[in-house]
């Protein structure tokens, strides 16, 4: 019989003794054997410890035993989040061969879920870009178009799923790094709510931004990502005490009488392409029984000046604690001082000094109030303005990103240029609230567009819902 | 070019970051950061005196636990991660200069 592709598939499979972890895992190293060398995905494949490991859940299972809800589903992880004993680079030279001395609670809960860790994904350095181009240790390329970028920060985890590599693959997003990939590789991809997925053991990059979410083949998979790796976490001060719904309980339920916004000012900026699938997703939902609800959204326009003052503002802050002191790299000198400039000198690439200049000089003596404070306002702004669109509306529809994926070298000349590509998905979380993208047909070149799903707080359940729709609208004759 | 920016700062800055910039680095830099600055003067006009900052997007609540031992990280696994360990700490090279 053929291995499933799909994490939900998977685990019944296994679960059930209709394939084994190992068969599973086999299937997917062959994926990678075939295509890794030419898509980079990944950092480090784990293949003895992924061995070991799958063998583990089918002796469970040969016992009697329910290894649990992903049972033996294949899963990367982005190299942001920290592996005991694995390294954890977050595709940085100053973090270079470091191995954590401890698990971060997702990594944990997708272990006791019976997941199969199968590697470390590459990265925009700590996380910093929207191509993945700024890895110390080269770039990943789309799957479907190797020419092109995957999109990032997280385009290691889209490429890994994308290419059959991985069933599941996760990342993390502070500006849209998990829903930008996955629009361009054509995945599903969620941004949780701020505080649904512990932060703890995710290498800080803006701590009130930063939220771990999955990467997943279709939206079924990606409620049942959510499910294992969301819940409140003592370990973490912004983990929030709420319980959680059943992600999956609505997928199939419709649209009928869901209100789906549309912003009237929302920044212009997508290509037509991906603006007309976008009008097609209103279509198809309206069609299928949803209320479209015109809305206006004034403070979205600021968002990305907001997002790059208060991103780089924290990033300054939390990047100081690469020292050469605890960890990572040191490059000796004569004093600390000197020692530590050396060694965040010769650590950091060209995008993360840039952003911690950009992040210190926001902060300092005399700018401050004219640009960080007036950044935390703007976010208030917007936070204000998206609660009362949610008061008239269930979800709000955008593009996720303004192109399809684009070949290598196109923007890295102009990092104002790839900051635009987080216009859509900036917002979301300068607010905290939950989004995700819904691949949807394609546009220029053949190449995925990916279809932005923004709910309000803890909302996730009626975003997932009407992804389903448009799921199933794009698998039959869209 | 941005008016908004000097290299002077920016070299200032970089200090404050423990970053050395090469003179075309900083020259680039200069560039790029006013380049920047430029784009985020649509905020300039914007008058937001009545509106409060917003730092987290969830409210923030004092949490307690009770005061128990637990286990913490293993403190060779720790010191064995860091670039020169010894004798259980993290050694360092000379705080002031010309000393030790």
């Amino acid at each position: 019989m053929a291995v499933p592709s799909t994490a939900t598939e998977i685990a019944a499979a296994v679960r059930s003794g209709g394939t084994t972890a190992v068969e599973v895992l086999e299937q997917h190293l062959v994926s990678i054997g075939e295509r890794e060398s030419e898509i980079h995905a990944f950092n480090l494949v784990t293949v003895d410890a992924a061995r070991e490991r799958a063998a583990a859940i089918d002796a469970a299972v040969a016992a009697g035993h329910d290894p649990g809800p992903l049972a033996g589903v294949p899963v990367a992880l982005k190299d942001n989040m920290c592996t005991r004993g694995v390294p954890t680079t977050c595709s940085s030279k100053i973090l270079e061969g470091w191995a954590p001395p401890y698990d971060g609670t997702a990594v944990s809960l997708l272990a006791s879920a019976g997941a199969v860790m199968i590697g470390k994904t590459n990265l925009d350095e700590f996380a910093m870009g929207s191509s993945t181009e700024n890895s110390a240790f080269g770039p990943t390329r789309n799957p479907l178009d190797p020419t092109r970028v995957p999109g990032g920060s997280s385009g290691g985890s889209a490429a890994a799923v994308a290419a059959g590599f991985a069933a599941m693959s996760f990342g993390s997003d502070t500006g849209g790094s998990i829903r930008q990939p996955a629009a361009l590789c054509g995945v599903v991809g969620v941004k949780p709510t701020y505080g649904r997925v512990s932060r703890y053991g995710l290498v800080a990059f803006a701590s009130s931004l930063d939220q771990i979410g999955p990467f997943t083949h279709t939206v079924a998979d990606a409620a049942l990502a959510l499910q294992v790796v969301c819940g409140h976490d003592p370990l973490d001060s912004t983990s929030i005490p709420e319980p959680l719904p059943d992600f999956s309980a609505v997928l199939d339920r419709g649209v009928d009488g869901v209100r789906v916004g549309r912003i009237t000012d929302l920044p212009a900026g997508a290509d037509p392409d991906v603006a007309e699938r976008v009008e097609l997703a209103f279509d198809v939902l309206r069609a299928a029984g949803a209320t479209i609800v015109d809305v206006e959204v004034p403070a979205f326009t600021y968002g990305l000046t907001a997002y790059y003052l208060i991103a780089p503002a924290e990033a300054s802050s939390n990047l100081a604690r690469y020292d050469g002191v605890r960890y990572g790299l040191r490059v000796d000198a004569d004093d600390t001082n000197a020692m530590y400039s050396a060694t965040r000198t010769a650590g950091f690439g060209a995008e993360v000094k840039r952003r911690i200049l950009l992040g210190t000089y926001a902060l300092s003596a005399g700018y401050y109030d004219a640009y960080y404070g007036k950044a935390l306002r703007i976010r208030r702004l917007m936070a204000n303005d998206f609660a009362a669109a949610y008061e008239r509306c269930d979800v709000l529809l955008t593009p996720t990103s303004p192109s399809v994926a684009f070949p290598f070298g196109s923007k890295t000349d102009n990092p104002l240029a790839m900051y635009l590509c987080d216009t859509y998905t900036i917002p979301s979380n300068l607010t905290g609230d939950p989004a995700m993208s819904v691949p949807f047909g394609t546009g220029a070149d053949g190449l995925p567009v990916g279809v932005q799903i923004l709910a309000h707080a803890l909302d996730e359940p009626v975003m997932l819902q009407v992804a389903a729709e448009l799921e199933r609208a794009a698998g039959g004759s869209t | 070019m941005s008016d908004r920016l000097t290299s002077d700062v920016v070299a200032k800055v970089a200090r404050l970051a423990r970053l050395d910039l090469t003179p075309a680095e900083l020259e680039q830099a200069t560039a790029q950061l006013g380049d920047m600055l430029d784009h985020f003067a649509d905020i300039d006009a914007l008058d937001l005196a009545d509106v409060a900052p917003m730092t987290q997007p969830y409210p923030l609540v004092n949490v307690m636990r009770p005061d128990v031992v637990r286990p913490c990280l293993d403190r060779d696994e720790v010191l064995g991660a860091a670039p020169a360990p010894q004798d259980g700490r993290f050694r360092v090279p000379p705080v002031l200069a010309g000393e030790g």
